[in-house]
């Protein structure tokens, strides 16, 4: 295609010429080297497997540190050996009430990572946090019922209360004006009212085993009994089940909901399924976490998740992840001490989770971020003295292939001493070359090609805006300086189509040449110091 | 045994100012209706800047703040804990700031990432403090309305009422004396910001406030009954009226009567003053919820109904 295009003659030359150049692969290696640094954007791959690995093991290691000064604080004579043997035997899985309760940890991150997901993408985070609020009167009335801490009547009592604050919620938003927060903030708080109530009220009774009961409160994992865990595998495989049936609507519904309705899903019904879903995942939740704690198990992973990835199943896959990640990590490092809580230290192992997805992911993070921006402000500074070097060149007819330190900053409006840190930084990238002992500067061919870029992208913007657009001539300069540096060679080869390849821009300059960008090849590498001198 | 003793009004009513065996009805009452009044009316603000549940993150992130003070100071004062506390709760307001600014997370779920975390960092520090894993889970949760209002020695008033009198007529100034202010950057940032209002100060002004108003409040009704204290009156109030200063009024009846009624129920119950007063609160919202004169529920089935047979007798008359 390059071939035929008008800007070459066709001499039996010109077909070389365009394999070298059009695929710009510079011949020497420092050209390479230029090139590469002029590769902008670190483009980090997403998702790549390394990062992963990096991220699981500096979050596993500060635990273990983490941990480890915990320990050592608690109880003065601990040694590393006892903290080894401690995780030997965590990792042999030979105490039973350890196996439960790992397991239950696990299949609970596995469960609030995958409805955590979809709350997350609604902006429902915080119904999670609700919910489990208000499922305490739910547990009281649960113990009353048999006067027991029978599993399956308090998770149903629960269940039921966490749906019925759920229609409260909604209930409030629709017969009244006021918001979503204040409805969730006044279901959370009045059905905790009630729940502390009734719960105070039953620590009165006589009868009955109630000791438990506050451990709803910050959860006890070690008590997680084998009828527990089959409660909490049967949530799981239930929500598992019916979100993996109906992954399409949920998918559709969380981000579309007005689409969704209109190719006849029902969207109601899918959002309190979903609610439904929660409060039971909720409720299994309560026995390991606690009551204050379920919401971070829900809301962290997935918005860790959430920095990572653009796409639902791959973000939900990653909550489990993470969700399994934290409950192990949680169970590990509460182990290794004596009296250390699960719940908080699965929270803390989901945060930081969170916290290094939030720092690092690589394309919504924000130290890339953060560098991203740097670089390309970099890029677009080093772009600007190029560009001020071709116009020094050009003031003076091309006649000199030197431009002068002096000139330069004069042109750039810049003290000698900004001028040189520039120039040393170009230097750096291979743009420019200077004769030892002199203040001359000297474009490399890639320097060259890139000055000529510049200016070309510049001057043809401004002809297009001043031909197609219509505006005058002296007001396209500014909007020319901002899109110089990013327009694409394909942009800019239709606009030179679009301006019948026209040689001037409205200010009478010229525009340089495609031709005059590959004037590269008539540079020649010489002995001189300066490397490069013009055939 | 039945959980709750027959209901009989009389003693119901009078129990409470006539039991010789309760001491300090007074104080209580008084100390409940303080607490509830500076709340609500820092939580009329929450409400109108749709923040209720930044004060939810708020009462919990005092948690490490005190268990942190108390590891730097080494001592009970109670100066160090409340400072420590409210540190914690400015440092919470930022944190969600920055989170949901420098990422695509949303507010909420800033908010529920941030607090849980602290109070997570919270609960393993007291944890290690007091070498046992169940802090007193009773105080963190309910708080201890009945203790803080005992009058100590020879001492006119319990500290804990000087302190929430104080604190809440310092709100009041506030509000009183930025009226204006609060009220335009509430409902129109923009506006506030072309009449030369700082918006931003306003908000971080509010937090602080709000921290300071959380902590006090924290000992007398726990960390998770503060949000009913905050939103409840504030919301009752927006139901059933429009204006921001009869809204205050009604926050202050409502805290009265919440504090009342609720210590009344307590009393009947056997049972933690803060939950029987928030049990009240709920019960009065649901009250002006249900008879509120232009959004109330019955209210508004009568409406229909009428003017569905008045249409109904234009037919016939047609």
């Amino acid at each position: 295609m390059a071939a035929a295009s008008p800007f070459f003659p066709k001499s039996p030359k010109s077909s070389e010429k365009v394999k070298l150049e059009f695929p710009r692969i510079p011949a020497t290696e420092e050209v390479a080297q230029a090139q590469s640094s002029r590769d902008w954007c670190p483009r980090l791959t997403r998702s790549s497997v390394p990062g992963w690995i990096l991220t699981i093991s500096i979050c596993f290691f500060s635990f273990l540190l983490l941990a480890q000064t915990v320990h050592a604080d608690r109880i003065g004579e601990v040694t590393d050996t006892r903290i080894l043997e401690q995780a030997f035997r965590f990792f042999s899985f030979q105490d039973p009430s350890l196996r439960y309760a790992l397991l239950g940890c696990i299949l609970l991150g596995i469960c609030c990572g995958l409805l955590g997901s979809f709350i997350v993408v609604r902006g429902l985070a915080l119904v999670g946090d609700t919910l489990s609020h208000a499922v305490l009167p739910g547990i009281a009335l649960g113990y009353l019922w048999n006067m027991s801490k029978d599993p399956l009547t308090i998770f149903v009592g629960a269940a039921l209360a966490g749906i019925l604050g759920t229609v409260v919620v909604r209930l409030i938003r629709q017969t009244t004006n006021l918001k979503q927060d204040t409805a969730l903030g006044i279901v959370l708080a009045s059905f905790f009212g009630i729940g502390a109530f009734l719960l105070s009220a039953i620590q009165r009774l006589p009868s009955g085993d109630k000791s438990g009961l506050h451990h709803f409160m910050f959860g006890q994992a070690a008590a997680i009994s084998e009828n527990d865990v089959i409660l909490m595998a049967v949530v799981t495989g239930l929500s598992l089940l019916i979100i993996g049936f109906f992954y399409r609507p949920f998918l559709l519904s969380s981000f579309d909901p007005a689409f969704s309705s209109s190719i006849g899903y029902p969207t109601q019904f899918f959002h309190y399924l979903l609610m439904v879903l929660l409060a039971c995942a909720v409720v299994i939740a309560l026995q390991a976490v606690g009551v204050v704690l379920v919401s971070a198990m829900l809301i962290i992973p997935a918005a860790a998740a959430n920095l990572l990835t653009d796409r639902l199943h791959h973000m939900v896959l990653l909550s489990v992840f993470f969700g399994i990640l934290s409950a192990f990590a949680g169970s590990f490092f509460s182990f290794l001490g004596t009296s250390l809580p699960t719940g908080p230290f699965m929270v803390l192992g989901a945060s930081a989770v969170f916290t290094l997805s939030f720092l690092l992911a690589p394309r919504h993070g924000l130290l890339p971020r953060l560098w991203r921006a740097r670089s390309q402000s970099r890029r677009i500074q080093r772009e600007n003295t190029l560009k001020a070097i071709y116009h020094v060149l050009e003031a003076n007819d091309f006649k000199s292939e030197n431009v002068s330190l002096k000139n330069l900053s004069a042109r750039r409006r810049l003290t000698p001493t900004d001028t040189e840190a520039e120039v040393a930084e170009l230097q750096r990238h291979d743009l420019v070359t200077r004769e030892p002992g002199t203040r001359d500067i000297h474009l490399t061919p890639p320097g060259w090609t890139r000055a000529c870029e510049i200016v070309r992208n510049h001057r043809l913007w401004e002809l297009y805006l001043t031909n197609a657009a219509h505006i005058a001539p002296d007001h396209v300069h500014d909007d020319a300086e901002r899109i110089e540096h990013v327009l694409g060679d394909k942009v800019v080869r239709e606009i030179e189509r679009r301006l019948d390849y026209a040689r001037k821009d409205p200010h009478g300059k010229l525009i340089p040449s495609l031709e005059d960008l590959h004037r590269k090849d008539t540079f020649e590498p010489t002995d001189s110091p300066t490397g490069y001198r013009p055939a | 045994m039945s959980l709750f003793p027959p209901f009989n009004l009389r003693e119901f009513l009078t129990l409470p100012w006539t039991d010789p065996f309760i001491e300090g009805t007074v104080w209580i009452v008084i100390l409940g209706a303080l607490v509830t009044i500076a709340c609500g009316l820092v939580g009329n603000y929450l409400i109108l800047r749709r923040l209720a549940l930044v004060g939810d993150a708020i009462s919990h992130s005092v948690l490490p703040g005190i268990a942190i003070a108390f590891l730097l100071s080494r001592s009970t004062n109670s100066t160090f804990m409340f400072l420590g506390a409210l540190a914690a709760g400015v440092v919470t307001t930022l944190l969600i700031e920055w989170i949901h600014k420098n990422s695509r997370i949303k507010q909420d779920a800033a908010i529920g990432i941030t607090f849980s975390t602290l109070f997570a960092i919270g609960v393993i520090l007291i944890s290690l403090v007091a070498g046992k894993v169940d802090l007193d889970a009773d105080c963190v949760l309910y708080g201890e309305m009945d203790q803080a209002a005992v009058v100590p020695g020879d001492a006119l008033a319990p500290p804990a009422v000087v302190r929430m009198a104080t604190i809440s007529l310092v709100v009041g100034a506030l509000i009183t004396l930025l009226y204006k202010e609060l009220l335009v950057s509430s409902f129109d940032p923009v506006l506030a910001t072309s009449m030369g209002i700082r918006s931003q100060a306003m908000h971080y002004g509010l937090m602080v406030v709000l921290s300071l108003v959380v902590v006090s409040a924290f000992e007398m009704v726990g960390s998770i009954m503060v949000i009913a204290m905050l939103i409840m009156p504030g919301a009752t109030a927006f139901l059933l009226t429009q204006r921001l200063p009869v809204i205050f009024a009604l926050t202050i009846l409502h805290a009265f009567l919440s504090s009342l009624l609720g210590y009344h129920l307590a009393i009947w119950a056997d049972c933690k003053t803060a939950g029987a007063m928030v049990v009240v609160a709920f019960f009065l919202f649901c009250l002006a919820w249900f008879f509120s004169p232009y959004q109330g529920i019955l209210t508004r089935l009568l409406h229909r109904r009428r003017t569905r047979a008045l249409m109904e007798l234009e037919a016939e008359a047609s």
